[in-house]
């Protein structure tokens, strides 16, 4: 009844170990317990299949599913949850309007937050500081909405009771930050400041189906001081 | 029967020229929702508008029975869902079809409208690049015409991509007729010049768009400031 052993053959994932968009689709994928087989994509150089899959923009993370191919993490998150919406749990509210409030807190996260984690990871002096300050502003704003935002406030997670859309869309981005914080010796998350999304956030690292697919601390931190090494001398001979 | 008890208390904060506002006013009349629009002055923002987005304090703002939506195409697609069976539907059923929907409606916020602002902000050797990939953008978007054949984004109707674009169209063709620029021509992006002929024609469709010649005044005014040269300025050209 349930084509569970269709569904694994016909789910492929193209993707990166350190992508913090890839990983959201993992969590996803996790949570659903859809299986799925992984390919993992150097970038360098853009294999055909990524090619063929996403000619628009080239970028991991790509889904394949039964031949076809969804891009955009958060739109493929949205695809996982209607393509499977009869698989517990539901990663987004039925409501409309809480339906538009998940929307907007990821839209939030990849608008203003996203943008801001990738300025600390390429920048140097000044400006790292400038994007480390706004990265917080950005998790000040995430931790005033845990306190004092009807939809979240009280609950275990974003999505409530149980992780959801916003969590994903979040959560995709803490081991990446972590290691940020550990390769460039800055604090983005606060546990005195934020003791929230702190809260959350060790929440969502140990939840079941989250654990299992979090990338090595280790190896993190490496990929990142060894990129910026070659930022920090790309624009040094520039 | 279903209409005004169903519609409930319907306010759109906006502007007239805005097309993100458009796009909101697009989907109102489509689906034939009644409401109450609110103009914002931009330069001394409303207690209104400051409570119901306070993380952004912009505008469009749908405000549904006292709830406030926040986000242009977030905005669309909760007016889909809390009317879903008021027709027309803006998107598929499909979970494919809407993931490929909400790309194409995400390539042109997150792609095409940046390198139209471009065009339009910018001068000489930034702006040909802007004018190049807008160009290039709007080919993508020919090629999915080309690719289904269909009138509209959406297939025979209206649907989500052709109000994300559709809100853009009076800007995309005011920032041509100000800048002196062509960016849809009809020798290369034939279809895509048909749609846009096409669905601002449309019926309830024509009523949302903006004033042409008042946008134009708008817009000629803004160039204006931006290429005259600031005064006292000491600085070489380049």
């Amino acid at each position: 009844m349930e084509t569970c052993a269709e569904d694994e053959v016909q789910v492929k994932l193209l993707g990166g170990s350190t992508s913090p968009f890839v990983l959201r689709v993992r969590i996803a994928l996790a949570l659903k317990g859809i299986h799925y087989e992984f390919i993992e994509e150097t970038m360098r150089p853009k294999s055909d299949l990524l090619l063929q899959s996403n000619p628009v923009h080239k970028k991991i993370p790509v889904l394949i599913h039964n031949g076809k191919p969804v891009c955009e993490s958060m739109i493929i998150v949205q695809y996982i949850e209607e393509a499977w919406d009869n698989k517990a749990p539901n990663l987004i509210p039925k409501d409309p309007h809480d339906r538009a409030i998940a929307r907007f807190w990821a839209a939030f996260i990849d608008d203003k937050l996203g943008p801001c984690i990738r300025g600390v990871f390429r920048g140097v002096g000044d400006e790292k500081q400038k994007q480390v300050e706004e990265s917080v502003a950005n998790f000040l704003v995430l931790e005033e909405a845990l306190r004092t935002n009807p939809c979240f406030s009280g609950k275990l997670y974003f999505g409530g009771d149980e992780i959801g859309f916003v969590d994903i869309a979040l959560g995709g981005w803490l081991a990446f930050v972590k290691a940020l914080e550990k390769g460039t010796d800055s604090v983005l998350i606060d546990a005195e400041k934020m003791p929230l999304l702190s809260a959350w956030m060790d929440r969502f690292c140990e939840a079941d189906g989250v654990k299992e697919v979090m990338p090595d601390p280790v190896k993190l931190v490496e990929f990142i001081c060894a990129t910026r090494v070659k930022f920090a001398s790309l624009a040094a001979a520039n | 029967m279903e209409g005004c008890a169903q519609e409930g208390q319907v306010k759109l904060l906006g502007v007239d020229y805005s097309p993100f506002v458009v796009r909101v006013r697009i989907a109102l009349s489509l689906k034939g929702i009644h409401y109450e629009f609110i103009e914002e002055d931009i330069q001394n923002k409303s207690e209104l508008l400051l409570q119901s987005n306070p993380v952004h304090k912009k505008i469009p703002v749908l405000i549904h029975n006292g709830k406030p939506v926040c986000e242009s195409m977030i905005i669309v697609q909760y007016i889909e869902e809390a009317w879903d069976n008021k027709a027309p539907n803006l998107m598929p059923k499909d979970p494919y079809d809407r993931a490929i929907a909400r790309f194409w409606a995400a390539f042109i916020d997150d792609k095409l409208l940046p390198s139209t602002l471009r065009t339009f902000k910018g001068q000489g050797e930034e702006q040909q690049k802007a004018v190049e990939e807008s160009v290039a953008n709007l080919l993508l978007l020919e090629e999915v015409l080309q690719s289904t054949g269909k009138a509209y984004f959406g297939g025979d109707e209206i649907g989500l991509v052709d109000i994300a674009l559709g809100g853009l169209l009076v800007t995309i063709q005011t920032v041509e007729k100000v800048t002196n620029i062509v960016l849809t021509d009809t020798q290369k992006m034939p279809l895509l010049c048909a749609w846009a002929d096409k669905f601002c024609k449309a019926h309830k469709v024509k009523e949302a768009l903006p004033d042409r010649a008042k946008f134009f005044e708008l817009m000629s005014a803004r160039r204006a400031k931006l290429t005259s040269p600031p005064a006292g300025n000491l600085k070489g050209g380049g």
